[in-house]
């Protein structure tokens, strides 16, 4: 079966936009319109609030919030209060699960993490999941969050994925929104990056190029064609 | 020049635990023309090697600490005189002199006199023979250096008798500028016939203070017998190696162990991936990669090997940072592999093929050097079969990893030819005892021999 994705980069989108496009984007692929998706981007510094609706993991005021001109969204994904920002890498896997043997909506999960510890192993970085508590780590640190929503198909049976990962590549990243929120409301452990990690820079760019291939492997697509937005680098890129 | 602006350049806190550094090599002679941001010298620390850039735009004034010498963070190295306000380089040198030779005897400064503050070690003991100053006589070799000739000289016009009571005061001095005319006179036990050429062994004793030593100059002895010694430099570097060494086996009380490993399927797992890896990757697949990861897994499960004694307590590291011993043609370096329980093989391979590059292109930072808390040292690369290696202090224990040799070995009552390779372990007996060792190498011997075929270097 030769199932193919459509892959798109942006270096910037705000988080309402993405939102909305999202969102369109699952209602045409509900409706057999539009092929599955991975949008890759990186937002502006930007809070979202996930169905646990946890205020106190909020540490700033709105006042606050507005003054360092950070966004503030209560959005419909599973999980927490997590950061993006410049320097992180989020991707929205809209894909279909259905027809595919069994539903398994832990396993996609599972498959999201998996992405993010072959992409790290490729570095040398051992990377791995923490039991209680999803994402992917390295050591005690988290570097990539993970929180997905699962919209039910109204026009076939299954469902299609919404929202996706948030990938900390940029060091010092921490320094930055982290501080301001207890991410995913675990209070014990720290975030971390790539860069930080592999103890070298590298670009948010490079690794949304880099990462499509580990995600068509665990996912079983055979072929990625890139979809046409306009500022795309990897509309030229040949997977 | 006494109305000249000069500025005073002090040793800069390099690093947060930085105390003091050392003087390895100055870049810019007194009158050389410096611009800001131009390295003037060289300093050592910890092992490293880092370039102390100038604040100012300036000639070289005065060398306040010479080469070899440990200057404490904030104290003057050099002065450099202010760019504008400064004469002619050739006025500078002059000015300069005094601190590196301060000779009573203003020599009739004719020509070059750079060589003046030089002693060859047959000079130092002729001089030591007879009592003589050297600061006091004319030099009139090349550049202004003093030969024998003119030590002998020097004495026939009386010149040693009068010395001889200034010579015996001399130790006392030791704390003045000069880093040569200490020296014979640091070691009054020493009879010139039996002139070792180590003399100022005796004066670093204690450990501590090793670098204020002078720097013994690397000429051949000019012996009766024709050249029977040679005379070598002893390096900061060296300096740092010998104190390390010194400190780790008067503190720690070692012991040591030994357990041998069947590294046949290693062995056969790496030559599967070796060529392919090296393709791809660009750099070797070594077989200290695989005993890493080894090793590092073991300490997982054995935390107390990843320890330092800190004499009420035992104080336990929780990031595994490996030390890799990385030795150089005269020297060994430990350059730091930062959180190794975070890499895999082929993490593990990338870092050292990094550290050692560094390491033999002498460019590593500060950074590469610190944190480590247990070390491995790859003594099989030279052949060794079996090695006794001194603690990295203040780390709990360190790890050899030798030859790997093909060998008879009984399987299952049958001989079987395997490639066998023996782990060498020292450790801090204050924190480590046997037992948990033993549990330990036997950790590693079962990671070891626990690659297969199937194992994934990612």
């Amino acid at each position: 079966m030769t199932t193919k994705l459509e892959v798109s980069y942006t270096p910037m989108m705000d988080y309402g936009a993405a939102w909305d496009l999202q969102k369109s984007i699952v209602s045409r692929i509900d409706l057999g319109e539009q092929q599955e998706t991975l949008l890759l981007l990186q937002h502006p510094p930007t809070y979202t609030i996930g169905s646990q609706r946890h205020p106190e993991h909020l540490l700033l005021s709105k006042e606050q919030l507005e003054q360092q001109g950070i966004g503030l969204f209560e959005i419909d994904r599973g999980g927490d209060i997590t950061y993006h920002g410049p320097g992180q890498l989020v991707g929205y896997p809209l894909l279909l699960l259905a027809g595919k043997e069994g539903l398994d909506l832990h396993g996609y999960l599972r498959n999201l993490e998996q992405v993010i510890i072959n992409y790290l192993a490729h570095y040398g970085i051992e990377a791995g999941r923490k039991p209680e508590y999803t994402g992917v780590w390295v050591g005690d640190l988290k570097i990539c969050a993970i929180g997905v929503k699962f919209n039910k198909c109204k026009h076939q049976r299954g469902f299609v994925t919404s929202h996706g990962f948030a990938f900390n590549i940029t060091s010092g990243i921490q320094n930055e929104g982290f501080q301001g929120i207890i991410p995913c409301g675990i209070q014990e452990y720290g975030v971390t990056s790539l860069e930080d990690c592999i103890g070298k820079p590298i670009a948010v760019e490079k690794v949304a190029e880099e990462i499509v291939p580990f995600f068509t492997e665990v996912f079983g697509f055979e072929a990625v064609s890139a979809q046409g937005a306009e500022e795309s680098p990897l509309k030229s890129a040949g997977y | 020049m006494s109305n000249q602006k000069f500025t005073d350049m002090v040793m800069p806190q390099l690093a947060e635990s930085l105390v003091s550094a050392t003087i390895a090599k100055w870049l810019k002679q007194p009158g050389d023309k410096v611009e800001q941001y131009e390295p003037i010298c060289e300093v050592i620390t910890d092992k490293v090697n880092a370039e102390i850039p100038s604040t100012v735009d300036g000639i070289m004034g005065e060398w306040v600490a010479e080469e070899g010498q440990t200057v404490a963070v904030g104290e003057v190295i050099c002065r450099i005189a202010a760019a504008g306000t400064a004469g002619a380089p050739a006025e500078e040198r002059p000015q300069a002199e005094p601190h590196t030779t301060p000779a009573p005897v203003q020599a009739e400064a004719s020509g070059d006199q750079s060589m003046r503050g030089r002693y060859s070690p047959a000079v130092q003991s002729l001089a030591a023979e007879h009592g003589v100053n050297l600061s006091a006589v004319q030099g009139t070799g090349m550049g202004g250096r003093i030969t024998r000739k003119d030590v002998l000289a020097y004495i026939e016009n009386g010149g040693g008798a009068t010395e001889t009571g200034r010579a015996a005061e001399a130790p006392a001095k030791r704390e003045v500028h000069s880093p040569f005319e200490g020296l014979p006179h640091a070691n009054p036990a020493v009879r010139p016939e039996q002139y070792i050429p180590v003399p100022p062994a005796s004066s670093r004793q204690s450990g501590l203070h090793m670098t204020e030593s002078p720097r013994i100059p690397a000429v051949e002895l000019e012996d009766q017998n024709g050249r029977a010694e040679t005379m070598i430099d002893v390096t900061p570097i060296r300096n740092a190696i010998a104190t390390n060494m010194r400190q780790s086996v008067s503190e720690i009380p070692h012991a040591w162990t030994m357990i041998e490993v069947d590294v046949t399927n290693l062995v056969l797992l790496r030559n599967k991936l070796k060529d392919e890896f090296k393709r791809r990757e660009g750099y070797n697949l070594t077989y200290l990669a695989f005993l890493l990861k080894a090793v590092v897994n073991a300490i997982k499960d054995y935390p107390i090997m990843n320890s330092v004694w800190a004499v009420n307590k035992i104080i336990v590291k929780r990031d595994i940072n490996i030390s890799l011993a990385v030795g150089t043609e005269d020297s060994v370096m430990t350059p730091v592999i930062q959180r190794a329980d975070q890499k895999n093989i082929a993490g593990l391979a990338r870092e050292i093929e990094e550290l050692a590059t560094k390491t033999r292109q002498g460019k590593l930072k500060l950074e590469d050097m610190q944190g480590g808390t247990f070390t491995v040292n790859n003594t099989g690369s030279f052949g060794s079969i079996l090695s006794y290696p001194i603690i990295n202090y203040p780390q709990a224990a360190i790890l050899t990893f030798e030859s790997i040799v093909k060998r008879p070995v009984v399987i299952n009552d049958m001989i079987a030819v395997r490639s066998m390779a023996n782990i060498c372990l020292s450790l801090d007996h204050r924190i480590l005892d046997g037992v948990i060792c033993g549990r330990f190498l036997q950790r590693v011997k079962e990671n070891v021999e626990g690659y297969t075929l199937d194992t994934k270097v990612y």
